[in-house]
């Protein structure tokens, strides 16, 4: 009994022990706090950098890829069909992406995933990162609605929207060519007779968005489609850019708000440039439009990625075979059932498809460097964090040391008073065990309402240093993101616990093994 | 030459008890070859110098240090050599101390003070059952000291002489058969010291307590039945006072 009201008493009148129950609560609630932020931060990253990828992915090492998408799905079904939930055929090249803005060429490296809608989004999310069927959020105001329902599924058509604003745009154009033919035909000895006359060609320089224009002359697109059917028909091809290809960040000047500039949106037309399949490969071009844009959220992929019509690819590619007419793929793209089985499924894969001709791969082994990174990191955080709780931890053993000499005389008395040395040593452990538990109590407290209020408390920190703390431009999360899991509080508090114990040992010790008389007289 | 049956019996005895202190590279022999037998109900004084080892002594008997050679007896049986548990026991059951500097513990108020030697002696399981019945017993005491009005309050709010009456009234709870006091009055002035050598004596008379008090002032030496002069680690001699 003596013990319990001489611990609370001791807590409750020694300022000093605030201060070691402020370390560990300090302590408790950083370890809190960050540990969920990674943790949220990585689940994103891996919800992101799976995303796009399938499940298992079977690719050929060859760009030409193998033929016969359907003998492939059928050959891999046979290995592993209680596994695979999904699966479609692909090609992946790399590539170039051109497009025209502000009067100037933009050229940017590629690669280019040639997939069939309807397929990829079975093997993965899809939809959830292309731009129309997102609404926009502006200030956490939603500025522009979806501008697809959600049931509908995702295809090579362009929305509502971009068919407007294409329309627009062709037509603008029309107007700005004749404004420019009709100049030219009043003002003729001012202008190089050569651009008057080939009306037809010339345009193609000055106005590059011209759907019409065929720079390279080779593909098909604009010979077939010709000009009186439709003026306003897309191209053959089609595309999904990633938004990290065709916009770029700025800061509004009146604002200061970081916003996005896009160079070019769905209704657009690009030019892409690849390898023919074959040997040796030689150069392919051809015209697409941009049916829609997505954000992954991954830089990675969505300032590298693009997604074309499948059938369009190989054929400009030339992956088709002049014999039986089947065309060829350069990768399956699979979704399991079981995500957990994914190593089995693997090996199953890799006896099927020869180790000289494919790699098996599942998506976090495709991924492994910047997983491992992920991890590394985390792992780094919470030895550095845990050294802070440890740094508490000797706080506390000092200010034990120093209580317990200042009890020195009260030892003793307690001593006489017929008090055992376990009973004085369980003192001074309950001691610390309640500083532990008070002080990772409130220290839980404190962290979860931080990770509560996580995006509140940096919104100050930005008004009051005016510097953006998360930049969502740099990480493309529109807040902080946090995941608590509870095994994680409770161990840290626990270990917090432990550690104020193991710290109040030693003081304990020596308050137990106090000689009765000795420490009496001192006075 | 002692008649086995004559009253009062011996109650504590110390026997040729040798004590040597280590200070720094120096022994101190504080207490060489000392003899003593404490009687039952006696009030015995312990007089003697600074140093001559009488602190020591009382020390010893009451089992909070242990000698290097010699033996203490409880009702005749050895105690000194017990293990500590047993000791610790002793100690809380058997002696009572009474401290120059009172040794209250600061953070209690008087009455959790008084307190102490029962929530010591029993489990928090069972002095919570039983706090109501220890509290009385511990309210009793005070009143009996004469300090039922500073119950709630700490030590520091109290004068020297109030804190030593709560010392005592701590050292009483317990029911302690052999009370042990080391300079009682070294702190008070001689008002309040002849207060409390009063309260001793009534406690002695009235409830037949053994007490032993260690001392260097004469007059207040001479309030007890017996007086033992100590030097140099050394009984110079053994006094009865004159019956009166």
């Amino acid at each position: 009994m003596y013990k319990t009201l001489l611990c609370q008493r001791y807590l409750r009148t020694r300022f000093i022990a605030l201060a070691s129950i402020i370390s560990v609560m300090l302590g408790v609630a950083t370890m809190i706090v960050v540990n969920s932020v990674m943790s949220g931060f990585s689940s994103q990253m891996r919800d992101r950098i799976h995303g796009l990828l399938a499940d298992v992915v079977i690719e050929s090492h060859s760009y030409d890829g193998v033929s016969d998408p359907d003998l492939q799905i059928r050959i891999a079904r046979e290995v592993a069909d209680d596994y695979i939930e999904a699966i479609t055929p692909t090609v992946e090249v790399y590539g170039m992406l051109n497009f025209n803005f502000a009067g100037q060429w933009i050229t940017k490296p590629v690669t280019l995933i040639g997939i069939e809608p309807e397929g990829k989004a079975k093997v993965g999310p899809l939809r959830s990162f292309l731009d129309s069927y997102n609404p926009v959020y502006e200030d956490n105001q939603i500025a522009r609605q979806a501008l697809r329902p959600d049931s509908e599924q995702p295809n090579w058509n362009l929305s509502k929207d971009a068919v407007e604003y294409r329309r627009e745009k062709i037509d603008r154009q029309k107007w700005y060519e004749e404004q420019l033919a009709a100049m030219e035909q009043a003002d003729t000895p001012l202008i190089d007779p050569a651009a008057a006359t080939s009306k037809t060609d010339a345009p193609e320089e000055a106005m590059p968005n011209d759907p019409f224009a065929d720079p390279f002359g080779d593909s098909k697109a604009a010979g077939k489609d010709s000009a009186p059917a439709d003026p306003y028909a897309l191209m053959d091809g089609r595309v999904y850019v990633g938004v990290g290809l065709v916009s770029y960040p700025y800061r509004d000047p009146e604002t200061g708000k970081m916003k996005t500039m896009m160079m070019a949106r769905p209704g657009d037309d690009v030019k892409i440039s690849t390898v023919t399949a074959g040997r040796p490969p030689s150069h392919a071009a051809y015209q697409a439009t941009i049916v829609d844009v997505f954000k992954s959220g991954m830089t990675e992929y969505d300032s590298n990625l693009v997604f074309c019509n499948l059938d369009e690819l190989q054929e400009v590619r030339g992956m088709l075979s002049p014999a039986t007419g089947k065309r060829a793929i350069t990768s399956l793209h699979i979704k399991l059932k079981d995500y957990t089985q994914a190593s089995d499924v693997v090996e199953r894969l890799k006896s099927a498809f020869p180790p000289d001709q494919f790699v098996v791969k599942t998506w976090e082994q495709k991924q492994g460097p910047l997983l491992a990174a992920v991890e590394v990191e985390s792992a780094i955080l919470n030895v550095l964090l845990f050294l802070i709780i440890a740094v508490a931890g000797f706080g506390i053993l000092a200010i034990f040391y120093m209580i317990v000499v200042e009890k020195t005389r009260d030892i003793g008395i307690l001593k006489a008073l017929g008090a055992s040395s376990s009973g004085i040593m369980s003192i001074f452990l309950s001691y610390g065990l309640s500083l532990g538990v008070v002080g990772s109590g409130v220290g839980v407290v404190l962290g979860l309402l931080f990770v509560h209020y996580i995006n509140e408390i940096e919104d100050v920190i930005t008004w009051v240093t005016g510097r953006k703390v998360f930049d969502e431009t740099i990480y493309y999360f529109p807040e902080i993101p946090t995941a608590v899991h509870p095994s994680m509080v409770i161990s840290v508090a626990l270990g917090a616990m432990l550690i104020a114990v193991l710290a109040s040992v030693f003081p304990a010790r020596r308050a137990a093994r106090m000689h009765p008389v000795e420490s009496l007289r001192r006075d | 030459m002692n008649q086995v049956l004559t009253p009062p019996a011996i109650q504590l005895s110390a026997v040729a008890l040798d004590k040597t202190y280590r200070k720094g590279p120096e022994e101190v022999n504080v207490l060489r070859g000392v003899n003593l037998d404490v009687r039952r109900g006696e009030f015995l004084s312990i007089i003697g110098r600074s140093g001559s080892g009488k602190s020591t002594l009382l020390h010893l008997l009451g089992l909070l240090d242990s000698p290097d050679i010699g033996e203490i007896r409880l009702e005749g049986k050895r105690i000194d050599h017990l293990p500590a548990k047993t000791r610790d026991q002793l100690r809380n059951r058997v002696f009572g101390f009474v401290f120059q500097f009172y040794h209250l513990l600061p953070e209690l108020t008087v009455l959790e003070n008084v307190l102490s030697p029962l929530m010591i002696r029993y489990s928090s399981w069972e002095y919570w059952k039983r706090r109501k019945e220890l509290q009385d017993k511990a309210q009793e005491m005070i009143q009996e000291v004469g300090l039922s009005h500073r119950l709630k309050h700490r030590p520091n709010q109290l004068s020297g002489g109030e804190m030593q009456r709560a010392a005592i009234a701590r050292s009483l709870v317990s029911e302690p058969e052999i009370l042990l006091a080391d300079e009682p009055t070294g702190n008070l002035d001689v008002e309040t010291g002849k207060g409390i050598i009063e309260l001793l004596n009534r406690l002695n008379s009235e409830r037949q307590l053994t007490i032993m008090m260690v001392t260097h002032d004469e007059a207040i030496a001479e309030r007890a039945q017996r007086i033992v002069r100590l030097s140099k680690g050394q009984i110079e001699n053994i006094r009865e006072r004159a019956a009166g």
